[in-house]
């Protein structure tokens, strides 16, 4: 659904300014959003200024120095810190990206500013919910359908088509790709959204999947699938640097190839 | 992202089955490209005889408009152009309209309307045609 402005209870204000380290020149200023479902408060843009002298050279260093050094209730997931988990994905300087792989060199603006993945759900600070999300990628059955009894060893694939899971497989499900398209900001309830049409395609060209005519049936919605419109913020915005518009393309493709 | 009223109950899995897959959305898919060309194709062809046409007298520019072949291209552009129309604005409706109620009646409105529209311009462009 189209919302163009927020609620009342959602609307920014202004935060705290937290005060500079002591003994460095080396600063760099974040500026982050805070909400607490606890306090009854509207969320608010907190101000850190963070020591680069005392820390490593990512945004998710500089957001684990806050935590540590200034403020332990800022809340934020994270993990593997070398982009492979897809935890600390968040909007920093107005493009979802994952934190860990984002340089503060790179924010061009003079704060990093710093917010949770767009149009969901907060849980807190910058946790989104990410519950429907992940029902969305489980709906699409992201493992193989055989009928053919399984063979005794391993389901074999030729070399060309294993290739053609590459740009597909890397995905880490982080949804930077589907929180940053304005089609599943207003139609997130029925659209599937990039990252799980990108893994429906991953199924769909899998030489060893059997199920690919079924796949399609269930995909074949105008709400499903048919709201991409090709705005292609999903392949600007993926920081693993694949292209879910293009396999969404492809699903099209493979809708219309089946009609003729 | 929404979550109805009343749903919160229901699984993350129930409320992303929704109602099932349409089964349907590739015709819609394909007729927008197919007319998005055939638009391009006969705007090529009418917008020079417009142009000429625009330039003439009354009665040499109804003769232009009512030349049998003139009057097939305009007739089908209109029809082509409407029936983009309607598919396009009916994507636009249901991505901005969330009230299943309002919906409704736009996504009539939307047909009545190019129906309408798509009539009056054939009807004009016939008229010429056959002299009335």
């Amino acid at each position: 659904m189209v919302q163009l402005t927020l609620p009342k209870n959602s609307q920014l204000v202004e935060g705290k300014v937290w005060p500079k380290p002591a003994g460095t020149n080396r600063l760099t200023e974040y500026k982050i959003y805070r909400w607490n479902p606890d306090d009854g408060k509207n969320p608010h843009v907190d101000t850190y200024y963070v020591d680069r002298d005392d820390c490593g050279p990512m945004v998710l260093d500089g957001l684990i120095w806050i935590k540590t050094k200034i403020d332990p209730t800022l809340t934020f997931r994270r993990s593997c810190r070398e982009g492979i988990c897809g935890s600390c994905a968040m909007n920093i300087d107005g493009t979802n990206t994952l934190a860990c792989l984002k340089s503060m060199d790179e924010v061009d603006a003079s704060a990093v500013k710093i917010y949770p993945l767009p149009h969901m759900q907060v849980v807190k600070d910058l946790v989104p919910d990410m519950t429907q999300f992940y029902a969305q990628h489980a709906s699409v059955e992201p493992w193989l359908h055989t009928e053919t009894p399984a063979p005794e060893r391993e389901w074999r694939q030729g070399r060309g088509d294993r290739e053609k899971l590459d740009g597909l497989y890397e995905c880490i499900l982080c949804a930077c790709c589907s929180t940053s398209c304005p089609s599943y900001w207003w139609n997130g309830d029925r659209y599937l959204g990039p990252a799980a049409l990108l893994q429906a395609y991953r199924w769909l060209i899998d030489s060893r999947d059997e199920a690919t005519g079924d796949r399609l049936d269930d995909l074949e919605d105008p709400f499903r699938l048919y709201r991409c419109h090709t705005i292609m913020n999903c392949a600007k915005a993926c920081p693993k640097g694949l292209n879910p518009a293009k396999a969404i393309a492809e699903i099209k493709k493979m809708m219309v190839a089946r009609q003729f | 992202m929404s979550v109805s009223p009343g749903s919160s109950m229901r699984t993350p899995r129930r409320r992303v089955a929704g109602l099932g897959s349409a089964r349907s959305g590739t015709g819609h898919f394909w007729l927008q490209r197919v007319t998005a060309l055939a638009n391009l194709l006969l705007i090529l062809i009418a917008l020079p005889i417009v142009i000429w046409a625009a330039g003439q007298g009354q009665a040499q520019t109804l003769a232009i408009l009512g030349h049998p072949l003139v009057a097939i291209v305009l007739l089908l552009l209109i029809f082509s152009v409407c029936f983009h129309m309607r598919i396009g604005m009916q994507v636009v409706i249901e991505d901005y309209l969330p009230a299943e109620g309002m919906k409704v009646l736009a996504l009539i409105a939307n047909t009545f309307f190019t129906i309408a529209v798509g009539s009056a311009g054939a009807f004009a462009v016939l008229k010429i045609s056959f002299g009335g």
